[in-house]
């Protein structure tokens, strides 16, 4: 069955590592943060200023002047630290960001990702996108395998307006797990529970590399 | 010490002309300058070029301006929150530059700092990059983007002294430091001043060569535009 994304979530929380810190994009990237597990020590940037992001307040807790960039409030967590915006994107333009986790509305085989206009409707702006993938050395996309008019979101090149090119090294979607070949090409790594492989092969439009017997993901 | 004490907002953006260039500090409605934006609607001046990382939302914030048809163009990262910026955006009635947001801020940053210029990956590739020029460094390509200041920066900080050292608090400073820098008169606004030697020097984050004019807010609404809590 494919996965909700809840479980697209807790799929890509299984990639991360002890002891970095992750900027998480907004949507099912933030719910990432749900699934770290205890034993996992790591440190959520906010471009909007802050390293430490904690849980969300209790009601009594809630403070206007603590936001995530998602602008839902937020509140810091023991180590916490703040600074302006130059500051934020100098961490994330210098790579000192180990890990970006961010959705996408397509991804190309060779890595390029669009995510931030849809030319003739509107136009919200790309925000901190583009300085994120044109920074970053890991970065996850998190995102469903197909749109909604049911098209392949994992094409050969990106049919919408680019946020940055040849970045994106992995893609978890509600299908399938599937790293991207430095050379090219989506490599076919896990499958969520129950999808078979020509499902998978069926929904992505670009190069799909399936090399033997393709495990289920474990969630 | 210099006091820069004003009265109130009115006083401090009285010579405010149309057509001015404003920067205004603020993160979505978080430290956004709500005093010195409710007199410049007051006040109903037009023409300007407003340069913020988003533009409010329909009924507060820079959204306020837009009603009123105050703004000319926005230079800003992200608009997605606004009806009235799509309506007259689409319309043709406002002009509207969308600058990835770590360039915005190294823009601002650079401005502040007499930098006139300088390379970012960001961009490279998009339609962000067109007419730009690219340059390669250690294999990896860059824009050149330039840096940018105003003849009037608008920001709000959480305490600051009558000689206009400002102090922040959470996410509220944003772009509040560097565009306070990047202001040919800057306006500050807080929400308590005191005097001189109150703040501890060791605690100021925008010391007070930047700000020309200072005046104690009031009546903050602080808006919160996703409230989410542990219950929700």
């Amino acid at each position: 069955m494919a996965l909700d994304k809840y479980g697209i979530a807790k799929r890509i929380a299984q990639e991360i590592e002890d002891g970095s810190y992750i900027n998480l994009g907004i949507g099912i990237p933030t719910l990432v943060a749900n699934f770290i597990p205890d034993h996992i020590s790591v440190v959520l940037q906010s471009e909007n200023g802050m390293l430490g992001i904690g849980p969300f307040p209790e009601e009594d807790q809630v403070d206007a002047d603590l936001i995530n960039a998602g602008k839902q409030t937020i509140t810091t967590s023991k180590g916490s630290s703040l600074f302006h915006s130059a500051e934020s994107f100098a961490m994330i333009r210098g790579g000192h960001v180990d890990l970006t986790i961010l959705g996408a509305m397509e991804v190309s085989e060779n890595g390029d990702i669009a995510n931030w206009k849809i030319p003739g409707k509107m136009v919200k702006g790309m925000g901190g996108a583009m300085d994120l993938v044109a920074s970053a050395d890991n970065i996850i996309v998190a995102m469903q395998h197909k749109s909604r008019s049911g098209d392949s979101k994992l094409l050969k090149e990106c049919s919408l307006p680019i946020t940055g090119l040849r970045c994106v090294t992995k893609i978890v979607t509600d299908l399938a797990v599937i790293k991207v070949l430095p050379e090219g090409g989506f490599e076919l790594v896990e499958r969520a529970p129950g999808v078979s492989e020509e499902e998978i092969i069926k929904a992505t439009a670009g190069r799909l590399i399936v090399k033997g017997n393709i495990p289920e993901m474990k969630i | 010490m210099i006091n820069k004490e004003v009265k109130n907002a009115e006083e401090a953006i009285q010579d405010i002309p149309n057509g001015a260039t404003l920067m205004f500090g603020g993160f979505g409605l978080c430290g956004i300058p709500e005093n010195a934006i409710s007199a410049l609607v007051k006040k109903g001046i037009t023409g300007l070029t407003c340069i913020s990382n988003n533009a409010g939302v329909d009924d507060f914030g820079i959204g306020l301006m837009l009603k009123k048809h105050q703004v000319k163009k926005m230079i800003s990262s992200y608009v997605g929150e606004n009806a009235e910026f799509e309506r007259q955006l689409l319309s043709g009635e406002l002009a509207v530059d969308l600058i990835p947001q770590g360039t915005l801020a190294e823009r601002i940053r650079a401005g502040g700092a007499g930098i006139p210029a300088f390379f970012t990956p960001a961009g490279y590739g998009t339609e962000v990059a067109d007419g730009k020029e690219v340059r390669e460094f250690n294999g990896k390509h860059y824009l050149l983007e330039t840096g940018l200041t105003a003849d009037y920066a608008l920001v709000k900080a959480w305490r600051g002294d009558t000689s206009g050292n400002l102090i922040f608090k959470g996410t509220a400073r944003n772009f509040n430091p560097i565009m306070a820098a990047a202001g040919k008169i800057t306006i500050a606004e807080v929400e308590e001043l005191v005097a001189p030697g109150e703040l501890d020097p060791n605690m100021i984050h925008t010391p007070g060569i930047y700000v020309q004019r200072i005046f104690q807010g009031n009546n903050y609404e602080k808006r919160i535009e996703q409230r989410t809590t542990q219950l929700a």
